[in-house]
């Protein structure tokens, strides 16, 4: 018997090592560098930019981080004693300002970067940080629910005020959202902060949830879980685009706005790459790709209709925004914000 | 064979040398159990007692890292949506505990002390919550109960959205657990309690609190205090279904992941440390009470067949199963539809995870390769670091301690694990730090994480065979190494692979201490879960949550096939 034990033991510890064998990590020994890439772009706009600046630099591959804007750059930050990151291609703008800050990006001036609108760059020489593309602030109006529950088409942030919408409109926590904090922060820029807060004071009675992510509010306004949700207007137009039954309205008189940027990586063990991949994301072609997602990107005079977005998109983009302010002022604006709505539980019926 | 004279040296240096015996071998076997044990010391010092004091030495510090005392937590204390937090985790685990224990209490007393049918396929059942991740119930409740839900009528006009869906999937979530419990704390029954109580003419109501109560009343201890700290660290219930009602594990992720304000962070681990570890203190001395309640001359309780009884019985643990059968089944069917409400036609599509989210199917592989790591060096490690423990002989202290050390990580909530490890593996000062964003550590904090279970279980089966083998071992001079190998391994096999199941399919469902240390290439599984949740992908989140409990099914049925055989093969010598 012990002899049968034993022979069973040895077989399961010889199955035990091979699977072990099987399973460690083991890199194919590929002859392109590796550039780690963190990035909070859609997910598919990965492989199209991947793949056009792999066609562009053979030698190198992408290996790409992706995550929402405030997980990547809270590891970021998390990872600031020792930086995991080459470069950053498409974070918020207001995120990298943060990095800058705490001095994680190094300088960098791509070339052609003159051929980029004045904005899309960072007030540094050599710029930190360059931008791509921009993004705004958007309701996604779900029109079969509304027919259902009578509720109007807003044209303004201050139709939303309605009491008609009360416990049908969801919005991202500006905690966590990237989308949710340009919201917050435009309404505070544009209003002026005593009545940026009053307008918030009233919209809360109607927000029925804070969602943890910015694009999540369109995606159940699509589901018709809540028919309406302020999001991100590149959500709510590829939405429809895939049969959602949407619109997608930008509210008067503006909204607020972020970019997503290319920066490098202060201390990166791969300088050439990196600087390669910061000339790639500031070209024409790369922009062009950015056009076929985004109505905005940083190329000067670059505009291609999108199916489904929202028309005079640049238009509504609120002007002067003010990153430098946002930047400086988000501790204080999310403690207020924290302490004003996040303490209230199910808004009572 | 060694001759006297170096015994005699050797006792003379002060080695305590077994007389006449080959000392220098024993030296040398003493060192190499004394070595295994200290390594397993240096782990778990490192792992557990270093790690939560990053986490207790940054909850004092500011951004800057420098020391700032109390500020933080009185900056906590003083927001009063914070501060709600902790009413609200309160209020929810009280309510998760005492419906959790009541039902679990009936479905236990069903199966242990009723006659009624099907009592194999309800306690299979009753376990299958423990192969889905905490977010599977919360995403079932938003198909059967969100605002386009299927019997969204059922809630007369409550929201799903708030502490209802919490308790609600907490309950799916945490009843598996109390059921196993509150099962082996009623299987053992002394039934001349019973026979006394009728002999002396006490009605039921007086025999069920005379009797039966006091006799589960460590069993229920111990429920009452799992269930408390399973739901008020668990964060995947709340993520998906909590809308505005905030509790402090989603606290922790807000201030971490939104705001990066690791301080605060750590702040919220501490506060979330405390119930845990009173729960671990509470229970601790709970057992050791419970130890000798069940005396040798007990004659176990053997229900007797009654129809009305078992009839109520069978109708409650059908209802009980259906719950539970209802909330995986509801997952299992959204995964298929196409666009929920407006097409419920059935598709693939959303197990096409590359559509909707950026690792597409390889979070679901790492799950398996994290998985399959975790349940084989695990297992490994944690029986090993038990046998040295129970069986070594010298170095006491180091035994205690470490058995201590063992104990602590049931105490630490993953999501306060998951916090102490970027705190303590990022320092650029810390040797380790190369961990970072590696399999290897996921592996690792995920054996912490489930140490203490797989340690008492190794430890139990450890302790049932008799000491002798080891002392015949040693008058036979084979070296302990060998004794292990050749009997105690194949004798313990059984509990070994329970060991490797258990740690296997918690490595597949857990999200709180891995969401705060995957890499891109490391991502798991149930964080992509959460993730494409989060990003409102919920068919698809659903999909790759049934994808992992298809795959922890799978796993315990090959388990259960391998067990078997194995027992009819190495277990013979346990039947009489």
């Amino acid at each position: 018997m012990l002899v049968c034990s034993r022979r069973a033991v040895q077989g399961l510890s010889a199955i035990l090592v091979s699977a072990m064998a099987a399973l460690l990590p083991g890199r194919p020994a590929g002859a392109a560098e590796m550039l780690t890439v963190y990035t909070a772009f859609e997910n598919e706009q990965l492989a199209p930019y991947k793949k056009a600046f792999e066609a562009a630099h053979p030698d190198i591959e992408i290996q790409w981080v992706r995550d929402s804007t405030g997980i990547i750059t809270a590891r970021l930050l998390a990872e600031k004693a020792k930086p995991q990151a080459d470069v950053i291609w498409g974070l918020a703008a207001s995120s990298l300002l943060l990095l800058d800050r705490d001095g994680l990006l190094e300088g960098y001036s791509p070339a052609g970067v003159e051929n980029l609108k004045p904005k899309f760059r960072s007030s540094k020489n050599p710029p930190t940080w360059v931008g791509v593309d921009a993004w705004m602030g958007a309701v996604c109006y779900n029109t079969i629910e509304a027919e259902k529950k009578g509720l109007p088409k807003p044209a303004s942030w201050e139709d939303l005020l309605n009491p008609v919408y009360k416990g049908h409109l969801v919005m991202p926590n500006p905690a966590s959202s990237g989308t949710g904090f340009l919201t917050v922060s435009g309404w505070l820029q544009q209003m002026g902060e005593a009545q940026g807060w009053a307008f918030m004071d009233k919209l809360n009675e109607n927000i029925a949830a804070y969602t943890h992510s910015g694009s999540k509010p369109c995606k159940q306004a699509a589901a018709g879980e809540y028919p309406l949700g302020i999001s991100i207007e590149y959500t709510g137009a590829s939405l429809k685009t895939k049969g959602a039954p949407l619109d997608v309205i930008l509210p008067k008189p503006g909204s607020g706005w972020d970019m997503e940027a290319t920066a490098i990586v202060k201390g990166t063990d791969q300088p050439a790459a990196a600087k390669k991949l910061a000339d790639f994301a500031a070209s024409k072609g790369a922009n062009e790709l950015y056009n076929t997602f985004y109505a905005v990107v940083a190329y000067q005079g670059m505009t291609k209709d999108i199916p489904n977005y929202p028309a005079n998109a640049e238009a509504m983009m609120m002007p002067n925004n003010d990153f430098a302010w946002a930047a400086l002022n988000r501790d204080r604006i999310l403690a207020e914000w924290t302490k004003r709505y996040d303490s209230k539980s199910e808004p009572k019926k | 064979m060694t001759a006297p004279g170096i015994g005699a040296g050797a006792t003379a240096l002060g080695t305590p040398a077994v007389a006449g015996t080959g000392s220098g071998r024993v030296a040398g076997e003493r060192l190499v159990m004394a070595g295994g044990l200290a390594a397993l010391a240096a782990f778990l010092l490192i792992f557990v007692a270093f790690a939560l004091y990053a986490l207790l030495s940054k909850s004092f510090q500011d951004r800057t890292g420098a020391f700032i005392g109390l500020d933080n937590f009185i900056a906590y204390f003083s927001n009063p949506a914070l501060f709600q937090s902790i009413g609200n985790s309160l209020f929810i685990s009280i309510v998760s505990t005492i419906i959790t224990t009541t039902i679990a209490f009936l479905f236990a007393y069903g199966l242990s002390r009723t006659c009624m049918p099907a009592k194999g396929l309800f306690r299979a059942i009753a376990s299958i919550p423990i192969l889905a991740p905490s977010l599977l119930p919360a995403i079932s409740l938003v198909y059967l109960f969100g605002n386009q839900g299927l019997i969204k009528d059922w809630l007369f006009g409550a929201s799903i959205y708030g502490p209802i869906g919490i308790v609600t999937g907490m309950v799916f979530f945490a009843l598996p657990h109390a059921i196993m419990i509150l099962y082996t704390a009623m299987s053992l029954a002394d039934s001349r309690l019973y026979e006394a109580a009728q002999v002396l003419g006490a009605s039921r109501v007086r025999t069920f609190f005379t009797v039966t109560l006091p006799g589960i009343r460590y069993g229920l201890v111990s429920t009452v205090l799992v269930v408390f700290t399973l739901v008020i660290t668990d964060f995947g219930v709340p993520k998906v279904i909590g809308g505005r009602y905030n509790v402090l594990a989603t606290d922790v992720y807000k201030q971490v992941v939104g705001q990066q304000n690791f301080e605060m962070g750590a702040v919220v681990g501490m506060i979330l440390l405390t119930p845990a570890l009173l729960a671990f203190v509470v229970d601790r001395w709970a057992q050791r009470r419970q130890s000798a309640s069940l005396s040798a001359r007990a004659v176990p309780l053997v229900p007797k067949p009654n129809r009305v009884t078992d009839g109520i019985y069978l109708a409650i643990c059908g209802l009980i199963s259906l719950f539970l059968l209802g909330i995986l089944g509801v997952s299992a069917y959204a995964s298929f539809v196409k666009f929920w409400p407006y097409d419920l036609g059935l598709t693939l599509a959303n197990y096409d995870f590359s559509v909707v989210d950026a690792d597409g199917w390889k979070s679901f592989f790492n799950s398996l390769r994290m998985a399959t790591l975790t349940a084989i060096i695990g297992s490994t490690v944690v029986f090993a670091g038990a046998y040295l423990v129970e069986k070594g002989r010298g170095a006491p202290w180091l035994r205690s301690g470490v058995h201590l050390l063992a104990m602590v990580p049931l105490a630490v909530p993953g999501l306060v694990l998951g916090i102490s490890y970027i705190f303590f593996f990022n320092a650029p000062w810390n040797p380790l730090n190369f961990l970072v964003g590696t399999m290897a550590i996921l592996v690792l904090s995920t054996i912490v994480h489930f140490y203490t279970v797989s340690h008492l279980t190794a430890v139990t089966a450890l302790k049932q065979i008799d000491p002798e083998f080891e002392s015949v071992s040693a008058s036979l001079k084979v070296p302990f190494y060998r004794t292990f190998w050749r009997v105690t391994v194949p004798v313990c096999l059984p509990t070994i692979l329970d060991i490797a199941l258990y740690l296997f399919v918690n490595a597949m469902t857990t999200v709180s201490a891995v969401v705060f240390l995957f890499s891109s290439d490391t991502r798991p599984a149930a964080v992509a879960v959460l993730a494409m949740d989060d990003a409102g992908s919920v068919a698809a989140a659903a999909a790759m949550a049934m994808l992992i409990v298809y795959t922890s099914a799978t796993v315990r049925f090959l388990h259960t096939l391998v067990s078997q055989s194995l027992t009819r093969r190495t277990q013979a010598w346990r039947r009489r």
